[in-house]
């Protein structure tokens, strides 16, 4: 088991990589240089790249975001951390109103090849500021990549196509995954932003995840297995683009479909994704579809509060049951 | 007794009669161009809104004279007379008003959008301050690559008082980054006189000495005076010395916007400022420098020429493309979203 690694340190591995090849990446957030960051996601990178391209900020979201669309409308490729992913709202001018419009807006005359990344998503009771999943809010402004990787060796891979982009990509890394361990990426390893993947065939019902409730469907699965029902489960890996071709592709086999969010069920991006399968799938499916996501109040602090509101195995479970017995 | 220095820190070359008598002409066409921009709104071929500069072009004009071709400019929405001044023909921005296919930004951005970015006009934003720490994040790019380029942004009065403006200018100071923050203090925050919402005397200077950086107050109507100041916060960004906040009292010359006939201002200001108007400014200095008469005329008959052929030009040019409504969301030149 030594080979693997944990989903917090591929955060800095993805980054290293980018860093070592191209000298115009260059991080700034709060408490990423020395301290390391306070998840330890950026750990090393100060003492192999020093204080020009590994920059500590005051807390000044605003002047992060900010700071980070002048310099890579002018030659950087920067990499912003927004600590909380619940802090986007402070720098929410940002990425509403200016990173996804400044190329539009001057008829294609700039470019911003930046990176926020951002730590999402609760079930490590930090209560209702620190731990909402927040996905669906960038999913609402057209313009802005969304990549949300569930394991160590797409965190790399995502976090090199991100850097890689021309275009302004937000990384959300997941807080619940960053103790999890998984196979390290491979040399140069790049996963193309936009392309989903199926973790595990199935034949009955099509599970779609991403980022933390990959986990949770495939614990869904593996339990369904025992109870003779097949589950595909695919991680979508990115919210733009979205692979709802992969999506399609799926149902013509299994003609069932559940989505398992983490964001609230009220405007999460599944909606989006129902819609579009409704859409240009009916002719596919033999069922309702159904989607499971957090339930429509605040994030609570107690674990046995928490828990109910965040989507389980077994909540997943009983609706595909449901489902395949439909 | 203010904090702010009222001195300018000039230690930029003296423009000499001919710069100042460009300088001039640039102003003029500036003034004509937003008199167009008036008259082609009221005729209908205008549409959207306009937040016209008339009577501020000194800072717009005395600043980017003191800037070198490479440096960055980020501006507001009232922006024209920044466009202008930084390399955008009149014939270009008045296409972008009328939704011309020839307009800056190919009928995308519009009047509170003007940008060129060839000539490091890196746009104008219409979110009050949001531009201030992308300013700074430029100013942070060329320090890191050693370019020896300064970014400015220009920003109202009313900017002072929004987080951006202290994020920035915080941000700017521990970064000693080679940034101006160039306030054109023209009294009004929209409709309400700034003096009664902000807490300082000089909105943006008196700010300064908070984050350790110098804060000056200029005339703004003077394009001398603006120019020598800011010559001398670009040369200290230049070496290295760090930001600058720099307050230009001016004061516009229509309303807020298309929609406000400005009644709000008292007649006694309005005409006191009237006659402060910076291209007389401009042109009482120039006569005092020996420029004849017959000179100045001419700069302004040239500035005339320009302005009217590039009425035409734009009339003349061929509607926006609607095609251009699905490109350039991304850098590849499309918008697709999914697969």
């Amino acid at each position: 088991m030594a080979d693997l690694i944990t989903y917090r340190e591929a955060v800095a591995e993805g980054i290293a990589r980018e860093m070592r090849r191209d000298p115009s990446v260059v991080c700034l957030g709060e408490d990423i240089g020395a301290a390391g960051g306070v998840f330890k996601t950026t750990v090393g990178l100060l003492d192999e790249f020093g204080p020009g391209r590994v920059w500590d900020t005051p807390i000044s979201e605003q002047a992060i975001t900010g700071a980070a669309m002048g310099a890579a409308m002018t030659g950087l490729r920067p990499v912003a951390e927004i600590m909380f992913s619940d802090f986007l709202a402070c720098c929410w001018e940002y990425l509403a109103n200016e990173i996804p419009k400044v190329r539009y807006m001057t008829g294609g005359q700039v470019t911003v090849p930046l990176v926020v990344r951002t730590a999402n998503g609760g079930g490590l009771g930090f209560g209702a500021q620190h731990s909402q999943a927040v996905e669906n809010w960038v999913f609402t402004v057209p313009g802005l990549k969304i990549a949300a990787p569930s394991s160590p060796a797409d965190l790399v891979g995502l976090t090199a196509a991100a850097i890689r982009s021309d275009d302004p990509v937000v990384v959300f890394e997941h807080k619940g995954l960053f103790a999890s361990k998984g196979a390290p990426a491979p040399p140069d390893h790049v996963v193309e932003l936009g392309q989903a993947s199926v973790i595990r065939e199935g034949s009955d019902v099509t599970l779609v995840a991403l980022a933390s409730t990959v986990r949770t469907a495939v614990e869904a699965a593996e339990r369904l297995a025992a109870e003779d029902i097949s589950v595909e489960v695919i991680d979508l890996r990115c919210l733009v683009p979205l692979d709802v071709r992969t999506v399609l592709a799926s149902l013509e086999r299994t003609s069932r479909l559940v989505v398992v969010e983490e964001n609230p069920y009220q405007g999460g991006w599944g909606g989006t994704l129902v819609s579009l399968v409704a859409d240009e799938g009916f002719h596919l499916l033999d069922a309702p579809i159904k989607r499971v996501a957090s339930a429509c109040v605040p994030l609570p602090f107690a674990d046995a509060l928490e828990e109910r509101v965040i989507p389980t195995a077994d909540g997943v479970a009983d609706e595909i049951r449901a489902l395949a017995a439909y | 007794m203010t904090a702010a220095s009222d001195s300018p820190a000039s230690t930029g070359a003296a423009l000499g009669a001919t710069e100042l008598l460009a300088l001039y002409e640039q102003m003029q066409v500036i003034r004509r161009v937003e008199k167009a921009a008036h008259d082609l709104f009221m005729s209908g071929l205008v549409k959207g809104t306009t937040h016209l500069a008339a009577g501020q072009e000194a800072v717009a004009v005395g600043a980017s004279a003191a800037l070198r071709p490479d440096d960055y400019v980020f501006a507001t929405y009232r922006g024209h007379h920044h466009a202008l001044a930084r390399g955008a023909t009149p014939q270009e921005c008045l296409a972008e008003l009328m939704s011309r296919a020839t307009g800056l930004c190919r009928g995308k951005g519009g009047s509170m959008h003007l940008t060129k970015a060839s000539t490091g006009m890196l746009g104008s934003y219409a979110i009050v301050g949001a531009h201030l720490p992308m300013a700074a994040g430029a100013a942070w790019s060329a320090q890191l690559r050693g370019t020896g380029q300064v970014a400015v942004a220009f920003f109202g009065d009313g900017a002072t008082n929004i987080g951006a403006f202290h994020e920035a200018l915080n941000l700017a100071a521990i970064w000693r980054l080679p940034v101006l923050f160039i306030c054109e203090n023209n009294l009004y925050m929209e409709y309400t006189p700034i003096d009664t919402v902000t807490s300082v005397t000089n909105p943006a200077a008196d700010r300064a000495v908070a984050y350790g950086l110098p804060g000056h107050v200029v005339d703004g109507n003077d394009v001398v005076l603006v120019h020598d100041t800011v010559a001398g916060a670009v040369s200290r960004a230049r070496a290295g010395e760090g930001p600058t906040v720099i307050e230009a009292r001016t004061y516009r010359h229509y309303g807020h916007s298309r929609s406000d006939p400005a009644k709000y201002r008292p007649a006694d200001e309005v005409e006191r400022w009237l006659a402060h108007d910076p291209l007389t400014l401009a042109r009482t200095r120039l006569e005092s420098l020996g420029v004849a008469a017959a000179e100045l005329d001419e700069a302004e008959t040239r500035a005339s020429g320009i302005v009217d052929d590039a009425i035409d030009a734009a009339k003349n040019a061929p509607e926006a493309d609607p095609a251009e409504a699905f490109t350039d969301v991304w850098a590849d030149g499309g918008n697709t979203w999914r697969t």
